[in-house]
């Protein structure tokens, strides 16, 4: 049916939306979905126990979901600085594609169908964990602290950092001081990670009046605390192979990787105050991608390959 | 969007087609959360 009724309550301001199917998934953020999956697959794999492979692919897809359907929340929340960011200001909300009560319908649905799939496919307790995740980060995180306190990140990270304990949880039923060690390195490694991106982003997160650390304390004060961070976070991506959950091959990767993300945070330390290429930023940003995808990939590989070789741990 | 003469609105071709691909998606999203409820509870109802 092509004719309407003019009554006929419409989405963006009474006009008929033009939203597509790309614009929703735009709105589940799908490259921090793609860390969130593997994080959680790693949280899973290396557990203690078993899933049955039908239920445990639910559990990671339910996990996704929910992530997405943060992210939608935090797209419906944060439209007004996304619209002033040049890295966001593409996204459907501030572009008009998908309207403010549309994103927040999607985010709210998609989180609660997430949190129900994840209790019928795993435990009640891993799904409990997913909303409390969802509420952290849409709430605590993007309502409270990003717009109220340079130590957003800091914060505001653990929400990011959750998945492998809930992966896990979806295995066990609980939550543990190993699955505890895997939350740790995630949460230790956003800082760096998204310091060294406000770094050479600094203008665009100061126009959005983000308080994000180089804009309040300073180039020096925030090069300082990447490199605190990055020296603290090396050694404790290895505690998984010294308390024996990841094998002797994990142990080497995340030793060798940590050392370079540690080289990476030490050349952004020597960077020039007012470097305005940021060439060192930039190198630790892309890095530090690679250090968590490298990381968690060893952690699944050593887990659930490297034992079916007679290798690992 | 256009009003017509007998005071409805005329969809565009793109709001048109950003329509059906939404109604296509809505479905699809549904068939598949019918399937994978369904896989459930045939996997946790089995011995």
């Amino acid at each position: 049916m092509t004719l309407l009724d003019t009554t006929t309550p419409t989405t963006t301001g009474g006009t008929i939306s033009l939203a597509e199917p790309r614009d929703f998934i735009t709105l589940l953020k799908p490259r921090v979905m793609s860390l969130v999956v593997l994080t959680a697959v790693a949280g899973l794999v290396v557990s203690p126990g078993a899933l049955h492979p039908t239920l445990a692919v639910i559990s990671i897809l339910a996990i996704a979901v929910g992530a997405g359907a943060a992210g939608a929340l935090n797209m419906w929340y944060d439209a007004d600085i996304d619209a002033v960011m040049t890295r966001t200001a593409k996204r459907p909300v501030p572009m008009g594609r998908v309207s403010p009560e549309a994103a927040l319908s999607f985010g709210l649905i998609l989180s609660i169908l997430s949190v129900m799939l994840l209790g019928l496919a795993s435990n009640w307790f891993a799904a409990a964990f997913l909303a409390f995740t969802i509420f952290f980060y849409a709430v605590i995180y993007t309502m409270g602290l990003k717009r109220s306190t340079p130590q957003n990140i800091v914060i505001g990270g653990a929400a990011g950092a959750f998945p492998p304990m809930i992966g896990w949880a979806a295995v066990t039923g609980d939550a543990s001081v190993n699955s505890f060690i895997l939350f740790l390195i995630i949460f230790l490694w956003t800082p760096p990670h998204f310091w060294a991106l406000a770094l050479f982003k600094l203008r665009d997160y100061g126009d959005a009046g983000v308080p994000m650390l180089p804009n309040v304390a300073g180039e020096r004060s925030t090069k300082l605390q990447i490199f605190a961070y990055s020296v603290v976070l090396a050694p404790v991506a290895v505690l998984p192979w010294i308390l024996g959950f990841a094998g002797v091959a994990y142990g080497a990767v995340a030793t060798v990787l940590g050392l370079n993300f540690v080289r990476h945070a030490w050349a952004v330390l020597k960077m020039a105050d007012g470097d305005e290429r940021m060439i060192p930023a930039k190198k630790l940003f892309g890095f530090s991608i690679l250090y968590l995808f490298g990381l968690f990939a060893m952690l699944i590989v050593d887990a659930a390959i490297a034992p079916l070789l007679g290798l690992g741990a | 969007m256009t009003v017509a003469s007998d005071d409805r609105v005329r969809l565009t071709e793109a709001e048109k087609s950003a329509r059906r691909k939404r109604s296509i998606a809505i479905a699809i999203v549904l068939v598949a959360l019918v399937v994978i409820f369904y896989v459930v509870s045939i996997v946790k109802m089995a011995p």
